[in-house]
């Protein structure tokens, strides 16, 4: 058999699909998703998408013709239930078989759902798909109150969305601070500030022990562990995300939180790769994680496309960055929260803008900036180049960020 | 539906029609015209979308925004001033045949 048969038709899959072809790999290509969507972006949807702003067809992270000028096989609507190893072919859910040399695996991640009484009365709402973001935007206008369960990306940039179109929203977080560990508690308590300024009714360290139903089969608020309740009419879950791996579970493969993969996506059995939200490597500092984010889905992808071609020359090590909008504040991280020895500050968090920059041993090592999108362009740089940096030069706003170089370091990475 | 003619280092063109409403960077992620990285999908938050734009319709898009300038100072390529990041360009038909020439690189 020849030819790769990539599952899961998203940003991931995509970009392994693109890169195999722009590397040279002329055999079939095969993409399956099991969305009826040809693969689109999903960070507008907790964003302008849920307004209007974005429409449907501006998702698509590539037209039609794009797939067929480069003889890559998309099926849409087709879910893969099995592999047959001996067979080497995926099995879609009506029984069409797919061989294949190599396996991609891209399925992607689904939100881990409420684990209380009332998760499936209607009002209770996730999102990851459009069909989602859709049930979200259509509820929002005929509601008042709304309940946020979780303080991560997706539930900030929703409860934002929400009160900026007026509605009353409480926000439930069950730890200390917002957003985890993925920023600093200085970045968290600076949204937390900005939340609480827009309205939003944000609590921390609460959980809520049931949804409670309101007129028959729909919620009507929250129950806290404490006893308190809170009425709304929309209860919107996002207290995180699961990588799909029911495939790599069945195929055996060496499992973490994620399928685990080496610095060349490769999974611990032959011919069988995995990329993007599924997938757990071991990252720059040594840390094995699954990291949810388009900066990943595409890197690693491409990685897995040039180790599909035979090309082992450049293994993962980009260095990852994220963003997040909430209201007109742009939130973007860059490099890895990791130990450092140094934190300056540049700007001022009450003028609007500013940047956290994190240094070890004299080079920028992690970055978040608020509102400050070329600082965070620059910061990414500095970071790949492992560049050493003077402390006093970044702190001075009215210097350029790259003016505080001192030397360039000689191990510089080639990435970017 | 208004076209877009990309031009790109080499100096080959492409056309590509859009239906209004749609960014220039969509367009060419669309269409895989590469020379337009956008990492960020279009969320004006990386300047990997730089291109330049025809002089003649230059002042029929939407002006440039504050978080666009300051990443328009941080390009790969050297910003001139018709400099722009594609992601925050909507096609209308005011803006019909516009060229639009890709940069050499955006990282
Ligand atoms: C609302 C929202 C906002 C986000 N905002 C940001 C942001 O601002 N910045 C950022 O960097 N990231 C953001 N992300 C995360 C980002 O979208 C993901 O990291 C990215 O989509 C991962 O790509 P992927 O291809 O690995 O997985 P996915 O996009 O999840 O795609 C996997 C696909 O595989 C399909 N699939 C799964 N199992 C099977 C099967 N057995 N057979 C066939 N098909 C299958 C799924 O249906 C899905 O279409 C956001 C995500 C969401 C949901
Ligand atoms: S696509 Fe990232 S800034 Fe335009």
């Amino acid at each position: 058999m020849s030819g790769v048969v990539i599952v899961g038709a998203c940003q991931a899959g995509m970009q392994t699909a693109a890169s195999l072809r722009e590397h040279g790999y002329s055999e079939a290509i095969t993409l399956i998703g099991e969305e009826q969507h040809l693969p689109y972006q999903r960070p507008p949807l907790s964003k302008g998408f849920v307004t209007g702003r974005t429409t449907v067809d501006q998702l698509a992270l590539r037209v039609e013709s794009f797939y067929t000028e480069r003889d890559i096989e998309v099926i849409t609507g087709d879910r893969i239930v099995e592999i047959d190893r001996s067979a080497r072919s995926a099995v879609g859910h009506l029984g069409r078989r797919y061989p294949f040399e190599h396996l991609v695996l891209t399925t992607g991640s689904h939100p881990r759902p409420f684990p209380g009484p009332g998760a499936r009365l209607r009002n209770v709402l996730t999102l990851r798909s459009v069909e989602d973001a859709v049930a979200i935007a259509t509820s929002f206008n005929g509601v008042e109150d709304v309940v946020v369960l979780g303080g991560g990306f997706i539930g900030l940039e929703l409860a934002a969305t929400a009160a900026a179109l007026g509605k009353t929203v409480t926000l439930v977080e069950a730890t200390a601070g917002l957003m985890g560990r993925a920023v600093s508690p200085r970045v968290a308590d600076f949204f937390l500030r900005q939340h609480r300024a827009r309205g939003v009714d944000v609590r921390l360290n609460s959980s809520v022990s049931e949804i409670i139903e309101g007129t028959p089969g729909e919620a009507g608020g929250v129950l806290l562990t404490t006893g308190e309740s809170i009425p709304a009419s929309l209860i919107v879950v996002g207290i995180g995300a699961v990588p799909t791996t029911d495939l790599g579970v069945d195929l055996g493969l060496g499992m973490g939180l994620g399928i685990l993969v080496d610095e060349f996506a490769q999974t611990t059995q032959p011919n069988v790769l995995a990329a993007g939200d599924c997938a757990q490597h071991r990252d720059l500092a040594g840390h094995s994680r699954v990291l949810t984010s388009v900066q990943n889905a595409i890197d690693q992808a491409t990685v897995a496309a040039r180790t599909i071609t035979g090309d082992l020359s450049r293994p993962y090590d980009a260095v990852p960055w994220f963003w997040s909008d909430q209201y007109d504040l742009k939130l973007q991280m860059a490099g890895l929260a990791q130990d450092h020895d140094e934190v300056v500050l540049r700007g001022d968090p009450e003028a609007g803008g500013f940047s956290l920059l994190y240094l070890r041993d004299g080079r920028l090592v992690w970055a978040e900036s608020v509102s400050k999108p070329g600082e965070h362009v620059v910061a990414r740089r500095l970071i790949s180049a492992g560049s050493a940096v003077d402390p006093n030069l970044l702190a001075d706003t009215t210097v350029r960020m790259q003016d505080a170089v001192i030397e360039n370091s000689e191990m510089a990475s080639t990435v970017e | 539906m208004p076209s877009i003619f990309f031009v790109e280092p080499d100096g080959t063109e492409q056309q590509v029609d859009v239906e209004p409403g749609t960014s220039v960077m969509m367009a060419a992620q669309q269409h895989g015209i590469e020379g337009i990285v956008a990492d960020c999908g279009g969320a004006c938050s990386c300047a990997t979308c730089h291109v330049y734009v025809e002089e003649r319709l230059q002042g029929r898009f939407a002006p440039v925004g504050s978080f666009e300038d300051e990443l328009l100072d941080t390009t790969a390529c050297e910003r001139l001033p018709n400099s722009r990041l594609s992601c925050q360009l909507t096609m209308s038909d005011e803006t019909d045949g516009v060229r639009i020439e890709v940069p050499e690189s955006q990282m």
